[in-house]
């Protein structure tokens, strides 16, 4: 796998997602800077990290998702490779307009720092195949603008397609919102676009990489990553 | 043209803070009148946070030296070698007044200060932690402040890409006008990569970097070091905004060029700016300084010497280039898109010059700027002993079981999740111990080897009495090393305190300073680094004299784990295990959590710590946790015993069948007496005659408890304490609290 | 020339800030408030003389960089 890990300023989990890209696939992802308006030739997965590019200080990702490197990450998921934005990545890649809706402040107005637990809803795409349909993964979010948003039409499309990945969920995988710590519609954590090549989603996956650091329970992601490009070569 | 000059007024004089006295030492150092911005850099130079001229004396008699200390104190942090070529560099330093003013900014700019510290010398920062202290819940700022402080915190770590991974939150009423602020850096660097503030070499470049100067915290040091009044309000225009972003540009540039070789010397520019990180590096160096303001990059217009000498813009940052190498340096400034301008070089003349628009506006000499600034032996008077409180005197007004629920409700006791979930503790995918254990545990880069880290002090047992208050705190974070399994290593302290004019507070300090030296003498557990933050009191309308806070020096500890994957923590790992409690148990009420929420009592001496005690019961601790023989370790301190068993369960959800208290204590005073230097631990069965004989050999107190199991803490003679009931009790009131509730 | 541009959330979206405002200016006995809804105020300096051009390239920015216009509505005002 040949994955680049996009680096903004004020990105600062780009080393947690490097560390664990190389974990995981056994090779060191290129790391892209910005300002850069291309990507390395044969880049099979463009990784958008978490952190606070340029401080989030217009909107969480907006400056980020006007970024000279961006021209070059929509050509990529244009021709059907893959992209993947976690947190701020996700915020990033809702405002450059590669996936809908928009990430606001949490309903409890306060940063939120915490293991969740997550609902798999599907297992056939490239980013879920690690896991089973249904299964309950248990993740750390840490944010404090996660709480997705879009209007009643791009929902409704949304569910009907199926483009739903990762829902917040009760240990034993029910919806509640008790487990629902951002207030996101339809406890939504994280969502493919139309075409299945561009995941965006709040929680860290790459901070459960290790037992020692409490779960592997975010390794089925980036195993499956790895699988299916494994599998398309 | 800017007016930069003034006539010098004994007004003028006393609104910089310095006493008539004082002034005449400047006239007799300098032999003639010094200008209005000569004044202001004696002002911030002399003053109690940048001089140390109370507590130096004091400060002196701290051990500071150990084979694995690296640098003690006298620099932006404390270094110390950890194996294998790489270094701890780590600091405590108070935010106490500007929290108070504006606790949002405040406290961020607490935090983004004492990164600073720890990356100036080529550390990346890796941990943060914090103690904070506020006023009582019923005061009516008091929930404004935690959340603005609170929110503060994580703000600026969060978006820096830092862990907060630890620390302490208490109340009191005697924090009602004075809360603190004290934040903590950790960072790692490699042995042979320190940078040191001391400049080298005549005619090198001076570089100022990072954000552009504007009229921030003009006096924010002074300010830090003057008692507050009712003005305190008003005061709100000079504190100082924090820019997490920048500061994480300012991090990878600076270690960017320290990589590539181009540092000689730097300094972050903290409180009092230009003017003491341009003396400090010139002093130390044995070397002249010569500045032009009219390079210094600034964000406001007009500004005069007087006020780019002493202005605490945030995320700035001094430096000493090799002149072969400005040109690379500049360059990689500018790819972070952070400002960088030679604004001086060194000299070999000994003078602090700092020219504005073509005029010589400061001529000083630069190493007594700082060594000549006054040092007092000001009195003071020891605080009288407190009676020893008798157990079999403190009558007993509720049953154990309803106590502990009481107990774990409280402010002081109950769960802080709160606070910690709204701080980013797992970025950098290292954190082994999350909050809410005894220590926080760190792995170093890809392990085994991993950092321990706690922030501890009781300051009820200080007022009570400094000397063996002092001593707890440096106990209390040794403990909470050891109980991880960490090998303690060095400490930071911070040291809170009133107004040391006057000799009762000047003698809580003085007493607290023995103490924590007797201690970290015994522990080999030495000082590196630290703060001294006085004059924290407040003038109520209508009082005569201020009201201080309870004296509150904070210690910092850090600690090795050679493998992090042998180390404990406190939950309860299975049923069936032995309870067991290592030290001695008299059950020691005064000044305990029970006194003062049970009884509403606050008084009695606090208990003493046994300095031989507390080492060989933690070294036993730290080598049954090493053998993997300790399945699970707590420390018992506020709340005593049953409040650390309850600690245990509610981490586990697992309960204990606990024995009946000896018939020779009371009860009460067994379970909730505050007795130092002990531990509850958890072995398999078949683990614990060996464990008793070797306990006996050392001549170390043991005793059983009890065994795990079941879903409740039972107790002979009372209802069940159920572990989730607990929970409950302990998460509800930190939540309900801010949200409105009841105090 | 000095211009205004005030980005406010649109209608039906739920804007917790505006209501946690709200309810603040509440309890602090502030009477007759019936919602708050909170937005962002840029205040712009522009070369040249030319309004109608500045008015478009306002507007540039504005849908390109400071709304965003999933959620956000704003208004442009060039104040001389």
């Amino acid at each position: 796998m040949k994955a680049v890990v996009l680096v903004f300023p004020g990105i600062n989990r780009e080393r947690d997602m490097a560390r664990t890209l190389e974990l995981v696939a056994g090779a060191k992802p290129a790391m892209v800077w910005h300002a850069e308006r291309e990507l390395p030739a044969g880049t099979d997965l463009v990784v958008l990290p978490g952190g606070f590019s340029y401080g989030d200080y217009l909107r969480c990702g907006a400056i980020a998702a006007r970024a000279p490197i961006m021209e070059a990450v929509r050509r990529h998921a244009e021709c059907g490779r893959l992209v993947l934005g976690v947190c701020n990545g996700f915020q990033i890649l809702c405002e450059a307009g590669l996936l809908p809706g928009v990430l606001m402040r949490n309903a409890m107005l306060k940063f939120i720092c915490r293991d969740v637990y997550l609902r798999v809803e599907r297992s056939d795409t490239p980013f879920t195949r690690g896991y089973n349909a249904g299964q309950v993964i248990r993740v750390p979010v840490a944010h404090g603008e996660g709480n997705y948003i879009a209007d009643g039409a791009t929902i409704a499309r949304l569910e009907g397609e199926g483009r739903v990945l990762f829902r917040y969920a009760s240990p034993d995988g029910m919806i509640d919102p008790n487990w629902n710590h951002n207030g996101a519609i339809n406890a939504i954590a994280g969502i493919l676009n139309a075409r299945g090549n561009v995941l965006g989603m709040m929680p860290h996956p790459e901070n459960h990489v290790e037992a020692a650091m409490g779960s592997t329970d975010g390794r089925g992601l980036f195993a499956g990553l790895v699988d299916h490009l494994e599998r398309a070569a | 043209m800017i007016l930069n000059e003034l006539a010098i007024t004994p007004e003028l004089v006393a609104q910089h803070g310095l006493t008539p006295e004082e002034y005449r030492r400047i006239l007799d150092l300098i032999g003639r009148e010094p200008s209005i911005t000569e004044l202001g850099i004696f002002s911030a130079m002399w003053n109690e946070h940048c001089s140390y001229k109370s507590s130096r004396v004091h400060l002196r008699t701290l051990p500071t030296k150990a084979p694995w200390v690296i640098q003690g104190p006298g620099e932006n942090a404390g270094v110390i070698d950890i194996g294998d070529g790489l270094a701890c560099v780590f600091k405590m330093e108070s935010h106490n007044h500007p929290s108070y003013i504006e606790p949002y900014q405040g406290a961020a700019t607490g935090v983004g200060g004492i990164l600073r510290d720890v990356f100036t010398m080529g550390a990346r920062p890796i941990a943060c932690l914090n103690a904070l202290s506020f006023g009582d819940p019923k005061h009516p700022k008091t929930r404004h402040l935690v959340a603005g402080v609170v929110a503060g915190i994580g703000g600026y770590g969060n978006s820096f890409g830092v862990p907060t991974v630890g620390g302490q939150v208490r109340f009191h009423t005697r924090y009602d006008g004075n809360n603190l602020v004290n934040a903590m850096a950790v960072g790692l660097a490699e042995t042979d990569k320190i940078f040191y503030a001391a400049a080298s070499g005549v005619g090198m470049p001076i570089v100022y970097l990072g954000s552009k100067t504007g009229r921030d915290g003009i006096h924010g040091a002074s300010m830090a070091s003057a008692e507050f009044g009712a003005d305190a309000e008003e005061k709100r225009p000079t504190v100082q905004v924090g820019d997490p972003f920048s500061e994480k540009l300012l991090l990878e540039a600076c270690l960017e060029i320290m990589a590539k070789g181009c540092v000689i010397a730097i300094q972050d520019m903290g409180a009092a700016g230009l003017t003491c990180s341009a003396v400090e590096m010139g002093a130390k160096g044995g070397l002249g300084v010569t500045l032009d303001l009219d390079k210094v990059p600034c964000r406001e217009t007009a500004m005069t010497a007087y006020e780019m000498m002493l202005s605490e813009s945030q995320e700035r940052m001094l430096m000493v280039l090799k002149p072969e190498k400005e040109q690379e340096a500049e360059a990689i400034f500018r790819k972070w898109g952070l400002d960088f301008a030679v604004v001086g070089e060194t000299t070999p003349s000994m003078r602090f010059i700092v020219c504005h628009q073509g005029v010589q506006v400061v001529d000083l000499p630069i190493k007594e700027l700082g060594d000549e600034a006054p040092v007092y032996h000001r009195p003071f008077v020891e605080t009288p002993k407190p009676p020893v409180i008798r157990a079999e005197d403190v009558y007993a007004p509720v049953p154990l079981a309803e106590t502990l629920e009481t107990l774990l409700a409280t402010p002081d006791l109950c769960s802080r999740r709160w606070v910690w979930e709204q701080y980013d503790h797992v970025i950098g995918g290292n954190t082994v111990q999350r909050p809410g254990g005894d220590a926080a545990v760190v792995r170093v880069d890809e392990g085994p080897k991993a950092l321990a880290m706690t922030a501890d002090v009781t300051p009820r047992y200080c007022e009570a009495d400094p000397f063996e208050g002092g001593k707890q705190a440096v106990a209390e974070a040794w403990r909470n090393l050891t109980a991880v399994g960490a090998r303690p290593l060095a400490v930071t302290d911070n040291l809170n305190f009133g107004n040391p004019e006057r000799p009762e507070i000047m003698g809580q300090l003085v007493g607290c300073i023995r103490g924590i030296a007797e201690a970290c003498t015994a522990l080999v557990f030495p000082v590196v680094s630290g703060n001294v933050s006085l004059y924290n009191e407040t003038k109520f309308a209508g009082e005569e004299s201020g009201r201080a806070i309870l004296p509150t020096p904070t210690i910092g500890g850090v600690g090795v784990l050679d493998d992090f994957a042998i180390s404990a923590t406190l939950a309860f790992k299975a049923e069936g295990e032995a309870i067991l409690l290592v030290g001695a148990t008299q059950g020691w009420l005064g000044q305990s959590l029970y006194l003062r929420d049970i009884c509403g009592r606050e008084d009695g001496a606090p208990p003493p710590v046994d300095l031989a005690a507390e080492k060989r019961n933690g070294d036993l601790v730290r080598a049954l946790i090493g053998e993997r023989i300790a399945t699970a370790v707590h420390d018992v301190s506020d709340g005593g015993l049953l409040v650390a068993l309850a600690e245990m369960a509610m981490a586990s959800g697992i309960g204990a069948q606990l024995d009946a208290s000896p018939s020779d204590i009371p009860a009460h005073a067994f379970w909730f007496g505050e007795d130092q230097g002990r531990y509850a631990l958890t072995l398999r069965a078949n683990a614990v005659a060996a464990v008793v004989a070797r306990a006996q050999a050392a001549g170390i107190p043991l005793r059983h408890l009890g065994t795990t199991g079941g879903d409740a803490l039972t107790l002979p003679g009372e209802r069940h304490m159920l572990a989730a009931n607990l929970r409950q009790c302990s998460e509800s009131w930190l939540p309900a609290y801010m949200a409105g509730g009841p105090a | 020339m000095k211009a205004r541009i005030t980005v406010t959330l649109r209608a039906g979206i739920l804007d917790p800030q505006g209501r946690a405002i709200e309810g603040a200016l509440r309890s602090l006995g502030i009477a007759g408030v019936a919602s708050v809804r909170q937005g962002k105020v840029f205040d712009i300096e522009l070369e040249g003389t030319d309004r109608g051009a500045a008015e478009a390239a306002l507007k540039d920015a504005a849908d390109k960089l400071l709304a965003n216009t999933v959620i956000e509505n704003y208004r442009v005002e060039v104040v001389g």
